[in-house]
């Protein structure tokens, strides 16, 4: 019934590599979306890493009298962590913070935001107080020059009170052994 | 009557409901008051532009969230102090990053996100009108004999039968 036709043009090597380009085209970016799934959005950098910290100036949490200030940063390194007694997040990281500040060569600040006194210090009471000092800032005054958005956050400061890093979220063992850790040591003050 | 009673009955019920869920310290824009309408207009066009970092879907002018009414706060404060949008934008940004500006700044990090959408309008706009010029352009392949007989077979035979049904 049908008639001999005339013989279908072979595709070309070159046109069936052109032919892929689409799909590669596709597949880069489904894998570039896919990365991006693995993004977890609450984690927004901060522009302060690498910069100087901001200069605070507030009560001590324990003594109303006391006044913390950036001075508390110099010469060596601290993590300046971000805690309140209303964040369960920052009791799932006490036990941590308590073990880092007992092993190694590091001060641990407390920087109490948005609490009160009464419940921040019935919080360290009961599950000890890993910190050198607490500054406390219920109204979020400096918090906010700290790009704070949440509790907790640590941040690794140098002995030059100047902002390494940026931590959201708990610590726990493994952020403080694969991620903070490496950062303390490499900016601790060499020192005899 | 029946209908005003349930109505009634509606109303209570969603009165009950809101006493009973609504925080009372839920934040409204209404403290922020401003001496110009012109300053409160523009507190909020200013807010709304910004992004509540805890609740991300939530510009400043809508989240409940604490940190976003200390924002608003702080944003108001400089408003009332005379810095203009461009400060207070900065001020912001300093410390939290373009993140809250739900509009991301033009800048070589983000010139993918602003021109990417045209950059693949404008590839695939210009493949497409290629590939269709070229369809175009190629001859049409030549018929060979016994297909042109074919053809012409029917044709022939379509022609009758148009010519009977009418």
């Amino acid at each position: 019934m049908t008639a001999p036709r005339s013989p279908a043009r072979t595709a070309t090597t070159k046109a069936k590599r052109r032919a892929l380009i689409p799909l590669a085209i596709f597949m880069a970016l489904a894998a570039l979306l896919f990365y991006g799934l693995q993004l977890d959005p609450r984690k927004v950098p901060s522009p302060l890493v690498n910069k100087p910290a901001p200069v605070f100036e507030l009560e001590s949490l324990d003594d109303p009298s006391r006044t913390v200030t950036n001075e508390i940063l110099v010469g060596k390194v601290s993590l300046v962590n971000v805690w309140a007694s209303w964040c369960p997040s920052c009791r799932q990281e006490h036990g941590e913070l308590m073990q880092i500040a007992r092993n190694n060569d590091v001060q641990v600040v407390g920087f109490n935001w948005k609490d009160t006194r009464p419940e921040a210090l019935e919080m360290l009471r009961r599950y000890g107080n890993p910190y050198v000092v607490s500054a406390y800032d219920p109204d979020n005054r400096y918090g906010l020059h700290w790009g704070v958005y949440g509790a907790p956050e640590t941040f690794v400061v140098d002995g030059e009170g100047i902002i390494r890093y940026k931590h959201i979220g708990p610590v726990d063992r493994n952020v403080w052994e694969t991620t903070i850790r490496p950062i303390v040591e490499q900016y601790r003050p060499q020192s005899s | 009557m029946m209908h005003r009673v349930r109505k009634l009955s509606l109303s209570l019920t969603l009165i009950a409901g809101t006493l009973a869920f609504g925080s009372p310290s839920a934040y409204t824009l209404e403290e922020f008051t401003f001496e110009q309408p012109a300053q409160h207009e523009a507190f909020r066009d200013l807010i709304a532009k910004l992004r509540c970092l805890v609740c991300q879907n939530e510009s400043l002018a809508g989240s409940q969230a604490g940190v976003a009414q200390d924002l608003r706060e702080e944003v108001y404060r400089m408003m009332l102090e005379g810095q203009s949008d461009d400060e207070i934008v900065t001020f912001l940004v300093e410390r939290y990053g373009d993140f809250v500006l739900y509009e991301p700044p033009m800048k070589p990090s983000t010139y993918i996100l602003w021109f990417g959408p045209f950059i693949f309008l404008g590839v695939g706009g210009y493949l497409l009108f290629r590939t269709l010029g070229r369809k175009k352009d190629e001859p049409e392949e030549d018929l060979t004999e016994a297909e042109r007989a074919r053809l012409q077979r029917l044709l022939a035979a379509g022609g009758d039968k148009q010519e009977k049904l009418k």
